[in-house]
């Protein structure tokens, strides 16, 4: 039996001038009932356009589209009184307290009193929400937001769940707490479940995965015959002694053969179609790559990849790669180099809310630099006060050798930054912002033309030179935030949530460049909620709640908490375990003196 | 069925009351604001011109012609210097030492007697407020000693043509005059703002998103949108009045069931405007410079609540008549200060009605269960 049943859909949206843009180009898709089933594909994909359709919000341009037998268009009331769903920004009251919102939902459904209370018992004790049913939902943590988004949806008993990407930006502790919760009640309710997400394990836990690329089914079928798309073409090598990982990465990446490359636990997994031993850059650095088993993801990655050529769209990697391009990486410990930043017990406060507390940490010349954590784990706050943005509570920073508290405007010419959102001028043309940036920072004359065309032709946006910026798609307005920071060659590059929001292809070809820049000596913060992007940087931070949990390179960190193969995400539900267990203990010890 | 009616229904106005209570924002302008208005434009803003320096030119120095301008000795309104030429006025005016004349003819007597009098107010154009106002002044003083004395006489007292709008605010306190509009702003701003803010942010935030999928009803939603902030905008709308007779002592000439009702009435047409508003933008921040744009400033600027609407050119009175607060504030200024006049209250009220009716129709056709973009 299938619960949701769709025959050629489509959808096109007519834009305020005309044009029409093709969301869904007529897919056919079948979600069996009692199951878990994935819908995965980069931002953009029309995974969303597709859960609107399905719950009725938007009506369908053409196709048909039924679930459990009623016509979504004719009947959207009687669908959607037998589905629950939970958009991607999920509608809390944040000035209702967590009693409230469910109170509010379970109304709205119609829940009797006396099941009630037990459906409620039964969710607070599931998302562990029953200590703050008093608290106001704004004031939860984003995991904690998410689960109470869950337990709205789930107040009664639907026959079906949609689900937005339930899990973007949170916590790898949140996310799968709330996926165990997802796969009880499929055991317990014999609940159908359609959820898009970015995260391929995530998917991998489905009994069917649909790739959506470009409003277009890529694929749809069970995880394993996903995986079965790249069975043969996978392997992993390790770099020589001093080689990062990211270096080897990116040489693999600017191959014609290669599908992808990603660095992962000390080894570079990468796909390819021919030969690994006709690799040049394993021959060159006579290195031996291993077979090893796909992924889900190395399954996905390929079928975007296919689908991109197919296309005709531009061949991602040798976008940034032309080999000459890069530099050579230093073999010599980056921890010799001289510090470029210093920061000692930095805090800051906003009233009684501690955003970030006691942090301290050193970033060496060339360097890449991790700032990690879910959403809201002082990042971003940490981030402004290292650009001189925010003004520290206490602590001291000092960047490229100046004291920021004294001398902004001195270490400011030292650093570009990259804003999370496009912060540059959407009416001018990429040209006249690049010549506005380069003013600001002080260039003229031919000094600045001779730097504007150096970045237009640095990140291949030549060909758009007179486009005004906002008509631009999401990868080239990141090129061109990258290209304006980077017009007075900084020392010091500043990036926030660079990758969030852009596709996978477009991610690998982000780092490739980061690559390419610290090989050429310039120091590199990067803030990320992808916990897996860890494995680019040289050494890493992780906060969470404003507190460092953990500070080191990625094989340090795994050596340490003796986890040699285990992914990011794993590393970080174990420190966070192991910070709980040991604030336990020590409230158990205090309770024991007093 | 009507059971699941109420249900959600109360659901929905307990959430929006709670999150009202808890964002101060929205009573600060439903209540504090108006209160503040009130207190300003009172105590501030009287627009009453007290003390006008004035030149009275007697060329006629009877006894009569003396008495006719007797109003201007002895009234806080004038401060009058007495001269017997045209020529030592225009003189003082032109050193500014007074800003209006008034010049009663050598024939004045005589003319008066003929039923033909003619008197001569001359302002100083450059202080227009000022100006306006003492030509009200003289206007009403005459025109009191004209009638006073024709009655003496027995006689028609058609020889002075001097025609006063200030009619019916005896006191020509403008206080009472700008209440009723005070009324008129509580109500739009309460309206409009905060249906047009509150629904568009939750449009902005996503909630709608999830609220639309429950069985909730479209009729349900904008009812507990907009009952909440009824009853506030009410409160805000009473609280004046009480503190518009307490203070300033404001004549009710009218029914207060009257006003109270048309009251009512022009917030539900405020309250419709408001949702349509929000259903056009879904953005908090547009929404709040469209309710600028096209409700509070027309309310304020062409409604006739600052200038009088008979003084416009007839292009500016077309567009007041498209403007529902014109109605509205017609009919309280009516109600407040002349009395119940049927005619006007019948017309008025139907107008307001079909304003309610066209913007209810309006917001529900806007506003539909889907999140097309």
């Amino acid at each position: 039996m299938e619960i949701i049943e769709a025959k050629g859909l489509s959808k096109v949206f007519v834009l305020k001038d005309g044009k029409q843009v093709t969301a869904l180009g007529g897919i056919d898709l079948s979600v069996p009932e009692g199951q878990l089933t994935a819908l995965v594909g980069p931002d953009g994909a029309g995974k969303t356009t597709l859960m609107r359709l399905v719950c009725g919000l938007m009506t369908k341009t053409d196709g048909s589209l039924q679930v459990a037998g009623l016509d979504v268009t004719q009947r959207p009331q009687a669908v959607q009184d037998l589905l629950s769903y939970m958009p991607q920004k999920f509608g809390l009251y944040e000035d209702l307290t967590v009693q409230e919102n469910l109170d509010l939902y379970a109304d709205l459904h119609g829940v009797t009193q006396d099941t009630r209370q037990q459906r409620f018992r039964h969710l607070l004790e599931m998302t562990e929400l029953a200590p703050f049913t008093e608290r106001l939902a704004g004031k939860l943590s984003g995991g904690m937001k998410q689960k109470l988004g869950l337990a709205c949806t789930l107040v009664r008993s639907p026959r079906l769940l949609l689900l937005d990407e339930p899990t973007v930006g949170v916590d790898p502790l949140s996310r799968r707490e709330l996926w165990q919760i997802l796969q009880q009640l499929v055991r317990e309710e014999r609940l159908s479940v359609l959820v898009s997400t970015a995260y391929m394990e995530e998917a991998a836990r489905c009994e069917k995965v649909y790739v959506l690329n470009h409003g277009h089914f890529l694929k749809g079928g069970t995880p394993a015959k996903l995986r079965e798309v790249a069975a043969g073409m996978c392997y992993k090598v390790t770099p020589p002694e001093g080689m990062p990982l990211r270096s080897l990465q990116s040489r693999l990446l600017a191959e014609k053969s290669v599908i992808d490359a990603v660095p992962s636990g000390g080894v570079v997994r990468f796909i390819t179609r021919g030969n690994p031993v006709e690799l040049k850059p394993l021959a060159r650095l006579s290195l031996t790559a291993e077979a090893i088993e796909p992924r889900l993801e190395d399954g996905f990655m390929t079928l975007l990849k296919e689908d991109v050529q197919e296309q005709g769209g531009p061949a991602v990697q040798t976008a940034a790669a032309s080999s000459g391009q890069m530099g050579t990486f230093s073999e010599r410990s980056r921890v010799a180099a001289p510090v470029e930043i210093e920061v000692h017990d930095l805090v800051r406060r906003f009233g009684d809310f501690t955003a970030v507390s006691h942090t301290s940490f050193s970033v060496h010349r060339g360097e890449v630099f991790g700032l990690l954590g879910p959403n809201g784990a002082g990042k971003t706050t940490t981030f402004r006060m290292l650009c001189g943005l925010l003004p520290a509570t206490s602590g001291k920073i000092s960047v490229a050798g100046v004291n920021l508290r004294t001398a902004r405007i001195e270490a400011r010419a030292k650093v570009g930054y990259v804003a999370q959102k496009f912060s540059l001028y959407s009416s001018l043309s990429v040209y006249e912002n690049l010549r506005f940036f380069g003013g600001a920072y002080g260039l003229y004359g031919a000094h600045l033309y001779a730097r504007i065309q150096a970045v237009l032709r640095e990140f291949h946006l030549q060909d758009v030179a007179d486009h005004a910026a906002g008509s631009l798609p999401g990868g080239y307005k990141q090129r061109l935030s990258m290209a304006a920071a980077l017009i007075h060659k900084p020392e010091i590059l500043f990036l926030d949530e660079p990758t969030s929001g852009i596709d996978p292809l477009a991610r690998r070809t982000f780092w490739q460049k980061i690559t390419a820049l610290s090989e050429r000596g310039t120091t590199i913060i990067i803030t990320t909620h992808f916990m897996e992007e860890a494995e680019y940087c040289d050494r890493f931070m992780i906060q969470d709640h404003g507190r460092m949990l953990v500070l080191g390179s990625p094989e340090e960190i795994r050596q340490r908490m003796r986890l040699p193969d285990a992914t990011m995400d794993d590393i970080f539900v174990a420190i966070v375990e192991q910070a709980r267990s040991e604030a336990e203990k020590d409230s158990k010890a205090k309770g024991a003196v007093s | 069925m009507t059971s699941g009616f109420w249900r959600r229904l109360l659901a929905l106005m307990r959430k929006e009351t709670r999150e009202l209570l808890r964002d101060n924002s929205s009573l600060a302008l439903g209540v504090v604001l108006p209160l503040v208005l009130i207190l300003i434009i009172g105590y501030g803003m009287s627009l009453d011109v007290k003390q006008v320096p004035t030149a009275v030119v007697l060329e006629d120095s009877s006894p009569f012609a003396r008495q006719a301008v007797h109003f201007t000795q002895g009234s806080e309104y004038f401060a009058p210097v007495f001269v017997s030429s045209l020529a030592d006025g225009e003189a003082m005016m032109r050193r500014h030492e007074v800003d209006a004349m008034l010049v009663v003819p050598s024939d004045f007597s005589a003319r008066f007697a003929e039923g033909r009098a003619e008197l001569q107010v001359i302002l100083n154009g450059t202080e227009a407020t000022t100006a306006m106002s003492a030509q009200g002044y003289f206007e009403a003083g005459i025109l009191t000693w004209a009638a006073g004395e024709g009655a003496r006489r027995g006689a028609h007292a058609g020889g002075i043509a001097i025609e006063s709008r200030i009619w019916f605010n005896d006191a020509n306190t403008s206080t009472w005059f700008y209440v009723p509009g005070i009324l008129m702003l509580v109500l739009t701003i309460s309206g409009v703002f905060l249906t047009s803010v509150v629904m568009a942010r939750e449009w902005e935030r996503g909630t709608f998103e999830s609220l639309f999928v429950t069985p909730m009803k479209i009729l349900e939603l904008v009812l507990s949108k907009t009952i909440p902030y009824f009853v506030i905008a009410m409160l805000g709308m009473v609280l004046c009045l009480i503190v518009g007779r307490v203070l300033y002592d404001l004549p009710m000439r009218g029914s207060l069931a009257l006003i109270l009702g048309e009251s009512m009435l022009y917030l539900i047409v405020a309250l419709t405007i408001g949702l349509v508003i929000s259903a056009l933008t879904k953005n908090q921040f547009l929404a709040c410079h469209v309710s600028l744009m096209i409700s509070f400033l027309p309310s304020v600027v062409l409604s006739g609540f600052l200038f009088d609407l008979h003084a416009e050119p007839a292009a500016i009175r077309v567009v007041s008549s498209l403007i529902p607060t014109t109605y509205y504030l017609e009919l309280m200024k009516s109600l407040f200060l002349s009395g119940n006049y049927w005619p006007l209250i019948a017309r008025d009220t139907a107008i307001l009605l079909g304003f309610a009716l066209f913007f209810l129709g309006w917001a529900f056709h806007m506003t539909r269960k889907k999140v097309e973009p």
